[in-house]
């Protein structure tokens, strides 16, 4: 992969920004939608979307930080390619949601909330999605993984690979 | 008007007409002349009978008999035998593709489908399908026929609470929304739908959006409100899609939008979505969030329904209260009230988890007991395990031992046991559970999703957590039972909102009622359950070893010894209790000590 150049991922941040802006108006009581929409569309919040932002919508930087890092959802740190979400939840654990989530750490070589240096992945447990009838549950990207297995781990983020 | 005995439905959308559609209609019309059937049987045309893969399709009333894949040679013989003998033709039925539903299952005997009557059954995506079920006449019969005072009274009288977990009066709500000063007046549904191992709101609200849309139209009315959100969750894509398609619809339907139904009453509707925190399903938390901050509880009172969105009245009930709105108003409160204890009415969800041989959604009476939704809903424990304890309320409840089985499934009983209703997750537990684990698990939930607003909660979660680790651990001491008994109570008096209050009830709880095993932990350095690793030993029964070596070949840590076809030992002091020998014996000669 090329390393961008500076001015192309300053073009591309302030073209997610702007796009959001566009979805939902410059409105202090959007603030939620647009830096999901912001999040979604570059992975993370870079500092110069949240300046942009807070600009945009003449709101203090720090009110935009507070939310920014208030919600499970939006992050202020840069994440992997694919994202890896473990539902933590009970329901999960009762089932053998440990094993499940020891053996993503050790084949990702990774802790929770942690990116691996390529960029490739992150690991991060995530609260109940509501699928507890076919527990243990991860998440790769978009795609639900229900009756997980430790042993079907590996093929599992093989597909992503 | 003429009377016809038999009407035949053809489909004729653009996929049945592309199959020839308009010539089977012919044929049937030529048919039924020659066979002198023409005067009693009628056809006529219509669309999406069934998914026109198939096509061309009939359906035949009154029967409600559905036909596909037919031809034209195929009409003499479908008209002789089913119009002039009366015989269904097995050969051109269409039968449903059986499909297996994980999570809601055909009800068992104790079972009452009020809220969850759709689910399943209607295109959640088609309006049209909801309609079909008395859809929207509630809505019709409010507006039409009812004052809002009139129908505040029949909530009130139905006994209606709310089933986000604090069981208020629905209509006691209203009426006070309706009472306080400020315009305008919102409406807002709860559906951040937080509690680990609660699903129940999410499948109504992709399997029936339409009845918590019409319960919050009839809502609206009744406080006077003209707009309205719902909130729901991030973690539900497919609930939020669902929604904004079906408020959609119900806009073009002049459902939603001004002068509805034709009325001078006018409401809209908007799907608001969270961003992952658990503490938003909080009520002020939840205004908070929709306002565009952080989703941090505030003091109450004032009350949302005096103070509420933008510091107007506001009427917050959670998604299954506004589901069951249509039906009181359609059926009335004597039938509602009909159903359940004397102080709580109708039906509760409930999401089934854990060690049980049917888990998934379930739909019951209140006053049913705990026992007959293990055994007789749930099918009791499975592998033929004996029952440990269930848990009910979410993270905030707690746990309820065997004794408590024959407990009647109402908010007081619950509440008065130590536990709480909540929004209806209840997990079961079978005798493999550690309690001591369990708590820990939910302290780590509590101390994790704690917004940090307040002290008590804050810091004192934490401090019941450290103390659960360790004990966990293998190094309880001495007065740990008695700080996390002080600091329990210091949480649950102190803290601002109803999480952290009720962060401690799953400690608490099982201090309770399952002391013993926390004494087990602390002083014989034992896990009853053989759950905690710390607290565990694996050993090799010498008469039932081999020597085969397989477990001192896969050991990461080389910590087995023994010559071949001599019986093995682990040296504790090397063994990580990992348990990989006990997975590769073959002889089902490691054991837990």
């Amino acid at each position: 992969m090329q390393p961008e150049n500076g001015n192309h991922k300053k073009e591309r941040i302030l073209a997610a920004v702007e796009a959001a802006l566009e979805r939902y108006g410059a409105r202090r009581e959007e603030l939620i939608p647009i830096l999901s929409d912001i999040n979604r569309a570059l992975g993370y919040l870079p500092p110069e979307a949240l300046n942009e932002v807070s600009r945009r919508l003449k709101e203090p930087h720090s009110q935009v930080m507070s939310v920014a890092s208030f919600y499970q959802m939006l992050s202020t740190k840069p994440r992997g390619k694919h994202v890896v979400q473990f539902c933590e939840s009970a329901p999960c654990h009762v089932v053998g949601g440990r094993e499940v989530w020891e053996a993503l750490q050790e084949h990702l070589h990774l802790e929770a909330g942690e990116t691996s240096p390529d960029g490739q992945w992150t690991l991060v447990t995530v609260s109940c999605l509501g699928l507890c009838s076919v527990g243990p549950v991860i998440v790769v990207d978009e795609d639900v993984y229900g009756n997980v297995t430790p042993e079907r781990v590996p093929e599992i983020l093989a597909r992503y690979r | 008007m003429k009377y016809y005995r038999s009407h035949v439905l053809v489909c004729v959308d653009p996929e049945c007409l592309n199959r020839g559609a308009h010539e089977i209609e012919d044929a049937l019309q030529d048919e039924l002349v020659a066979q002198g059937l023409i005067d009693e049987v009628q056809v006529l045309e219509t669309s999406r009978i069934g998914a026109c893969s198939d096509g061309p399709e009939l359906m035949v009333y009154p029967e409600g008999v559905h036909y596909v894949g037919l031809s034209v040679d195929d009409i003499p013989y479908l008209v002789e035998e089913h119009f002039l003998k009366g015989r269904v033709v097995q050969k051109f039925l269409y039968t449903r593709p059986k499909f297996v539903d994980e999570e809601l299952s055909a009800p068992t005997p104790k079972e009452v489908r009020v809220v969850l009557r759709n689910c399943g059954k209607i295109d959640p995506q088609n309006i049209e399908d909801y309609i079909a079920e008395d859809g929207y006449q509630a809505l019709a019969k409010v507006l039409t026929e009812m004052t809002p005072e009139q129908v505040i009274d029949e909530i009130k009288r139905s006994g209606l609470r709310g089933r986000g977990g604090a069981g208020f009066p629905t209509g006691r709500k209203w009426e006070l929304t309706r009472a306080a000063k400020g315009e305008p007046k919102y409406i807002i549904c709860n559906a951040d739908e937080g509690d680990p191992g609660a699903f129940m709101n999410r499948r109504v609200l992709e399997g029936d959006p339409h009845s918590v849309i019409e319960g919050m139209i009839i809502a609206a009315y009744a406080i006077g409100a003209s707009q309205g959100y719902i909130y729901c969750r991030a973690e539900y894509p497919l609930a939020v899609s669902t929604l904004n398609i079906a408020i959609q619809q119900a806009r073009n339907f002049g459902l939603l939008g001004k002068n509805i139904l034709g009325t001078d009453f006018s409401f809209d509707l908007e799907v608001r979505q969270g961003a992952g925190a658990f503490v938003c399903g909080e009520e002020t938390a939840l205004i908070a969030s929709i306002e565009g901050r952080r989703g941090e509880p505030r003091p109450r009172p004032p009350f949302p329904a005096q103070s509420g969105l933008w510091g107007k009245p506001t009427n917050i009930n959670n998604v299954e209260t506004y589901a069951n709105v249509p039906q009181i108003i359609l059926k009335g409160a004597e039938w509602f009230a009909s159903m359940g204890t004397e102080k709580s009415k109708g039906t509760k969800t409930f999401a089934l988890a854990g060690d049980l041989n049917h888990t998934g959604l379930i739909e019951v009476p209140f006053g049913i007991t705990l026992r007959e939704i293990v055994y007789d809903v749930g099918g009791g424990i499975r592998d033929g395990k004996a029952f440990k304890a269930i848990q009910t309320g979410g993270p905030m409840g707690g746990c309820l031992p065997a004794s408590y089985l024959d407990l009647p499934v109402d908010y007081e009983s619950l509440t008065a046991a130590g536990s709480i209703m909540g929004s209806g997750g209840m997990i079961v537990m079978d005798e493999d559970t550690c309690m001591v684990d369990i708590a820990r698990f939910f302290m780590e939930f509590t101390q994790d999703e704690s917004c940090g607003k307040c002290t008590p909660c804050r810091i004192g979660t934490r401090r019941i957590l450290e103390i659960l680790t360790r004990i966990c651990e293998g190094k309880g001491q001495d007065g740990d039972i008695e700080t996390l008994e002080y600091l329990c109570e210091q949480i649950r008096t102190n803290s601002l909102c109803g999480l952290g209050q009720g962060a401690p009830n799953p400690v608490a709880s099982t201090l309770k009622h399952f002391r013993d095993e926390y004494e087990a932990h602390i002083y014989e350095k034992r896990c009853p359950a053989k759950v905690c690793r710390a607290l565990i030993r694996y050993e090799i029964l010498p008469e039932a070893c081999t020597g085969c070596t397989v477990c001192a070949r896969n050991c990461p840590v080389g910590a087995i010894s023994g010559e071949r076809r001599q019986p093995h030992v682990i040296d504790p002091d090397v063994c990580i209790r990992c348990g990989i020998c006990m997975q590769v014996c073959n002889f089902n000669a490691v054991v837990i000590e």
